[in-house]
């Protein structure tokens, strides 16, 4: 069926016609909107794209990276300061999907996807929407949270802090295809370290909740402690704690459930 | 509903169609310019049955909106070969029984184009990443493996 394409060259339009459109959706790169077009989704009756070129800058020369919400995959894999980004963007399909999956679409794609915004939710990033009534920025723990009511509302950029040491960062997608496929479970720590404690740990995990959901056990495990043997054991043990994963072709919720803490322990052990 | 005016380059040629809104670019490509190299395969970013290069990138034409290439480069296998002459790479998959049934070589191809136009002599494991979004389910990758290492280097098959 037919659908109305409108394009605006500013996002701030393009945020107006998708808050006053129940059926419009906004077209990043495609692969979330076309996918649902050629499945036959009568839900969407209007595609909105912006060309605004702030949608597609990365700023991240500083301590803070910003990443518009349509940079690709691809651009990421390219850019020697987002080095700590390139594990995650790298685990998504094969070379065509990142050359056109976008940050900002990744926020929205439902299991088995959405692995870079597991990286992003460890990272604590802010997400910069604009709806009908202005630009804001949320922390992406709530923009998830909320997902199903943002659909009216048009992703600008994503924030985040860079990780102060390069290993204070990990990242691990379990997939039963290599290089390429959908994720069984999808892990990221940010354990930043003070002295020889971590302060302010951060785990998230993806596939393990309708959303991708930060594992607040396995964080409270390692808070205040260095990361020796005890600690891991602690962390991978309460790793389930909180999920509720669903079962799909790629592993039921018990397999689920059973593999969580044991690729949390071989994550934060540094293990292969 | 009104069409919408779109023209883009299709292998070096300028060509002038009209969309409905939505259409993608597979669908563009196959049933208004009549270029049937690109293959429909699972609709959904999966299989990369589709694949062609837009401006040289490697792209999913069946979730590339048909209006998101106006005034670009589109290039399909359809554009590969040069007159009478197979393309290195179509000339390494017949020697190297690259193609069984043939549904996902176009796709193949344009992937190991994508690749050999700025990688000119990738490592294997470089390759196996290029054509990871394309499924073959007849050869079991080998052979088109074994087709993308041999016309990278210069056409000679490999023992």
């Amino acid at each position: 069926m037919p659908v109305t394409v409108r394009t605006f060259t500013s996002s701030g339009d393009a945020a107006a016609a998708l808050s006053s459109d129940r059926s419009a959706r906004y077209l990043g790169g495609g692969t979330l909107v076309m996918r649902a077009l050629n499945e036959g989704d009568i839900s969407i009756s209007t595609i909105v794209r912006a060309s605004d070129h702030a949608l597609s800058r990365i700023e991240a020369t500083g301590s803070r990276v910003t990443i518009g919400a349509g940079v690709t995959f691809a651009r990421i894999l390219a850019e020697r300061d987002l080095a700590f980004l390139h594990a995650p963007a790298r685990s998504i399909g094969g070379p065509a999907v990142r050359n056109m999956g976008t940050v900002g679409g990744n926020l929205f794609a439902p299991n088995p996807y959405g692995d870079f915004t597991v990286a992003l939710l460890a990272l604590d990033a802010m997400v910069s929407v604009q709806g009908g009534l202005g630009s804001r920025d949320i922390p992406i723990e709530e923009f998830l949270q909320g997902r199903e009511r943002q659909t009216g509302t048009l992703v600008l950029s994503i924030s985040c802090q860079k990780p102060g040491q390069t290993d204070a960062f990990r990242y691990r997608k379990i997939a039963r295809i290599k290089p390429k496929g959908g994720s069984v479970i999808t892990l990221a720590a940010h354990l930043p370290v003070n002295g020889n404690r971590i302060v302010g740990a951060r785990i998230a995990l993806g596939s393990m909740a309708p959303t991708q959901i930060r594992a607040r056990a396995a964080e409270r495990a390692l808070e205040g402690r260095s990361l020796d043997a005890a600690t891991i054991s602690a962390a991978a043990a309460a790793a389930a704690e909180g999920t509720a994963p669903g079962d799909n072709a790629l592993g039921s919720a018990w397999y689920r459930r059973e593999i969580v803490g044991v690729h949390l322990r071989r994550l934060l052990s540094g293990q292969e | 509903m009104a069409k919408t005016a779109l023209q883009f380059r299709h292998n070096g040629r300028d060509v002038a169609i009209f969309v409905d809104g939505g259409t993608n670019l597979l669908v563009a490509l196959r049933e208004l310019i009549g270029d049937m190299t690109p293959k429909f395969g699972c609709g959904q970013g999966g299989c990369g049955a589709c694949s062609v290069l837009v401006d040289g990138e490697l792209h999913l034409s069946c979730l590339t909106l048909a209006e998101t290439v106006a005034g670009r480069s589109v290039e399909t296998l359809d554009g590969i070969k040069d007159g009478p002459n197979l393309h290195p790479l179509q000339r390494a998959f017949a020697d190297n029984f690259a193609a069984q049934c043939g549904y996902c070589t176009p796709g193949m191809l344009m992937a190991a184009k994508a690749l050999l136009d700025r990688n000119p002599s990738p490592s294997r494991d470089e390759v196996v990443e290029a054509i990871s979004g394309n499924i073959c389910r007849c050869t079991g990758y080998e052979p088109i493996i074994n087709a993308v290492l041999a016309a990278a280097s210069g056409g000679r098959a490999r023992a």
